[in-house]
């Protein structure tokens, strides 16, 4: 008979697993990103590189830092915290100062997410906690747009489509062309809808997003305003102006669709994108501020665990929650 | 011709590793020179021994009878003389009284095998089968080792199932046993489920198989064109497309309740292998003795499809296939997802063994990550074939919130490995399934005791 020296492994079934790992998926994720970025680079200029750079930069020391002082083992190699500095970089405005952008960076990853116990443990969008709390310190920098580089030259800020659109000014607003391509003003990634949907794109293909979330709050969002619109009396391509302003595309895409602070049940995805469309559109139609993305992901990151307790998918044998049987 | 694929949802696509073995014919394994025979190979009461030692028994000789409904006989798989009664682990850990009967070599039967008359077959009614089935210490060969006889008990009036699935689905990556069992043997299959349907008094059996099994469904769908009551489909290649309750579901559209039968809903389901056993019990009167097993992995270097006598030491099937190439790290007994892995090669091969695979140190396969933290991704909530939420159900088992856990079900687990072969973060999630599970599936029920103190 066969004769085996050393001790087998014991362990119990399943013994197999799939080569897809967290760290490969948040490469794949921060290279989804890059159009978007990249975008805003030929958009805004050099400038808007360094604002990325240090952004990164402090989301990635803070977070080494924080693994130090809780003597946990160093994480900024998974990329999770790559991926924050890169998304809240791509929504602050080019001209911020740069160590605001430094500063934002630590303010993510420490109180986004250090603080409630690291990756996979966070409420809230860290990345959106980040200018959350930017947008209270720092609200002249936050909202000081420079234009993009081909328009009025001159000119040393500008108004974005979306607080045009608030006031009405619609005769300013850009053709629809420069709107798609990102050539306004407004934060660095969220301007350049092809880049966007390009990266959402792969991200879909990939099965690293559920489409539910996207596709419901960009679907719900354009049912608001195409009734606003309606009622208001705008043209009919106002609600196409409105998914194309703002941060609509870049949130939709990249932080609504965060793994963490989402809800994990399909029914629960679908709900999750329509509450997301409806705050946006409630705070853009009726509230103070011309834009709503940030706020809107925050709500609705607190109802994720309320959501995923009331859409709990049908077990099989089962007719409903609870253990009703069939 | 283009056949439609039916599926259940949920599930995972795993590379199958099928190809090394799928196209070698089954080799006849040497009979060991000494057949250890466990008197547990199935689920239920245990067999109780007929022999003594020193006994000289001879092939088929039934060494073992049933004792009670839910139990079946052993058969002795070798010619020779009883020469130990001894506790033996077998695949599953469990330690478990052993015959041991020396080899003389004369494979010996103990009556001859020869035809049945056809006559006497066609005179027999349901129980008479059934009784045959019981004989032939028939088991599910599919891996859950069920005794076959209690499923094919002929039904009360108005009880009895309209379909009666043979599962060929075979979706456990590397075992191509019960392909080959299709390839080489299709024609005993459709005789043991005709028996099947007679026993059951039931009109309509279909043949599941799955998509990358295409050369058994042609030769099935040719063999069984003339036969109105038999119905042969194929079915998308998925994991764990094998598993009896999501076949049920991709054949019939129907559920069976948590805690209940495929009885329940009006469905039978068998393995392929157990119909060829039936039909050598009915027709030949052949006790169940030997089976078709997938030798692999790659510490193997022969990989083969061999038709093994039960009670061979596991090291045995190996050394004659060439021995082990490099430090063997895991032996696993069945396949990959929800086989066993075996703490020696001194296991005999049962009833119910469909493969045994061997790993190296160095095995690709074996490869895990480090587990970090759930980033809810949700991937085990799409794997799962069940409908439940897996990462909750983990989340749950950590904080040892056994109420949390039978809220969500967790009893409807059947540990088929489908999340946690998903899991990015390297979750061993059905591992901490399995533990709320045994809390909340205790006597006591609700978690208040610790079910490994019972």
């Amino acid at each position: 008979m066969e004769q085996i020296e050393k001790p087998l492994i014991l362990s119990s079934s399943p013994h197999f697993h799939s080569r897809y790992t967290t760290e490969k998926s948040m490469r794949e994720v921060a290279c989804a990103i890059l159009p978007a970025a990249a975008a805003g680079i030929w958009i805004f200029g050099l400038r808007a590189f360094f604002v990325i750079l240090l952004s990164v930069t402090g989301a990635l020391t803070s977070e080494f830092l924080c693994n130090r002082i809780m003597r946990r083992k160093v994480s900024i190699m998974d990329g999770s915290a790559l991926i924050t500095g890169l998304i809240l970089a791509l929504c602050l405005p080019p001209s911020i100062p740069f160590w605001i952008a430094f500063l934002g960076g630590v303010f993510a990853i420490v109180i986004g997410k250090q603080v409630f116990g690291g990756i996979g443990q966070n409420i809230f969008n860290p990345a959106l906690i980040g200018r959350a709390l930017l947008l209270a310190s720092f609200p002249v920098f936050m909202t000081n747009w420079t234009p993009a580089r081909g328009m009025a030259i001159d000119a040393v800020t500008t108004a974005t489509p979306m607080a045009l659109m608030k006031t009405e000014l619609f005769a300013q607003l850009p053709p629809l062309g420069q709107m798609v391509l990102g050539q306004i003003g407004g934060c660095i990634g969220e301007t350049s809808v092809v880049a966007i949907v390009l990266g959402g794109i792969v991200l879909l293909v990939r099965k690293h997003i559920d489409w539910r979330i996207p596709i419901l709050y960009l679907g719900t969002v354009f049912v608001l305003a195409a009734a606003y619109g309606a009622v208001k009396g705008y043209s009919l391509l106002y609600p196409v102006y409105q998914l194309c302003a703002g941060g609509l595309m870049l949130g939709a895409f990249f932080m609504a669709t965060d793994w963490v602070t989402s809800p994990v049940t399909k029914k629960g995805r679908m709900v999750y994108g329509l509450g997301l469309g409806l705050l946006t559109g409630l705070i853009r139609f009726f509230g103070g501020l011309s834009e709503g993305i940030c706020y809107s992901i925050l709500l609705m990151n607190i109802l994720t665990p309320l959501i995923d307790r009331y859409t709990r998918g049908r077990i099989y044998g089962v007719r409903n929650k609870g253990g009703e049987k069939a | 011709m283009k056949y439609p694929k039916r599926t259940f949802p949920g599930g995972v696509h795993i590379k199958d590793y099928k190809g090394f073995t799928n196209s070698l014919e089954t080799v006849e394994a040497e009979a060991p020179a000494k057949a250890y025979i466990p008197m547990s190979m199935h689920i239920g009461a245990p067999s109780r021994p007929l022999v003594a030692i020193g006994e000289e028994v001879k092939m088929g000789q039934k060494v073992a009878e049933s004792q009670g409904f839910v139990s079946v006989p052993a058969h002795s798989s070798v010619s020779g003389k009883v020469v130990a009664m001894q506790r033996m682990p077998i695949p599953s850990g469990r330690m478990v009284d052993t015959v041991v009967i020396e080899n003389n070599y004369q494979d010996e039967w103990i009556t001859a095998i020869r035809p049945v008359p056809r006559e006497s077959i066609e005179a027999m009614d349901g129980a008479a089968l059934q009784a045959k089935v019981l004989e032939a210490g028939i088991v599910g060969m599919g891996g859950a080792a069920f005794p076959s006889h209690v499923k094919l008990a002929p039904p009360e009036d108005g009880k009895k199932p309209d379909v009666l699935i043979l599962n060929g689905i075979e979706c456990e990556p590397f075992i191509t046993a019960d392909h080959r069992i299709m390839l080489e043997k299709p024609e005993r299959i459709i005789a043991g489920l005709k028996y099947f349907l007679r026993i059951m008094g039931c009109d309509k059996g279909v043949i599941a198989i799955e998509a990358n099994k295409m050369d058994a469904f042609e030769l099935m769908v040719k063999l069984t064109e003339k036969e109105s009551a038999i119905e042969t489909v194929v079915c998308r290649e998925k994991y764990p497309q094998g598993s009896e309750k999501q076949l049920i579901y991709t054949i019939t559209g129907r559920e069976v309740p948590p805690g209940g039968l495929p009885a329940d809903v009006g469905v039978l389901v068998h393995n392929v292998a157990t119909a060829v056993a039936v039909a050598d019990a009915v027709e030949y009167e052949r006790p169940l003795i030997d089976r078709i097993l997938t030798l692999n992995g790659d510490a193997i270097t022969r990989p083969m499809n061999y038709r093994v006598r039960i009670g061979t030491l596991y090291g045995d099937l190996i050394a004659q296939n060439g021995g082990i190439a490099g430090e063997t790290a895991k032996i696993i007994s069945g396949g990959p997802m929800m086989g066993f892995a075996v703490y020696a090669a001194d296991i005999p091969v049962t009833k119910s063994t469909s493969g045994i695979l061997v790993f190296s140190e160095g095995s690709q396969v074996l490869k895990r990550e480090e587990e970090m933290s759930c980033v809810r991704c949700a991937r085990c909530v799409d794997a799962c074939p069940m409908g439940l939420e897996p990462t909750t159900l983990m989340k749950a088992a950590k904080k040892s919130d056994w109420a949390k856990a039978k809220d969500y079900e967790v009893a409807s687990c059947m540990e088929c490995g489908s999340c946690s072969y998903q899991c990015p973060s390297m979750i061993p999630l059905v591992q901490y399934i399995r533990l709320a599970k045994q809390y909340v599936t205790s006597r006591d029920g609700n978690g208040a005791v610790n079910p490994f103190l019972l």
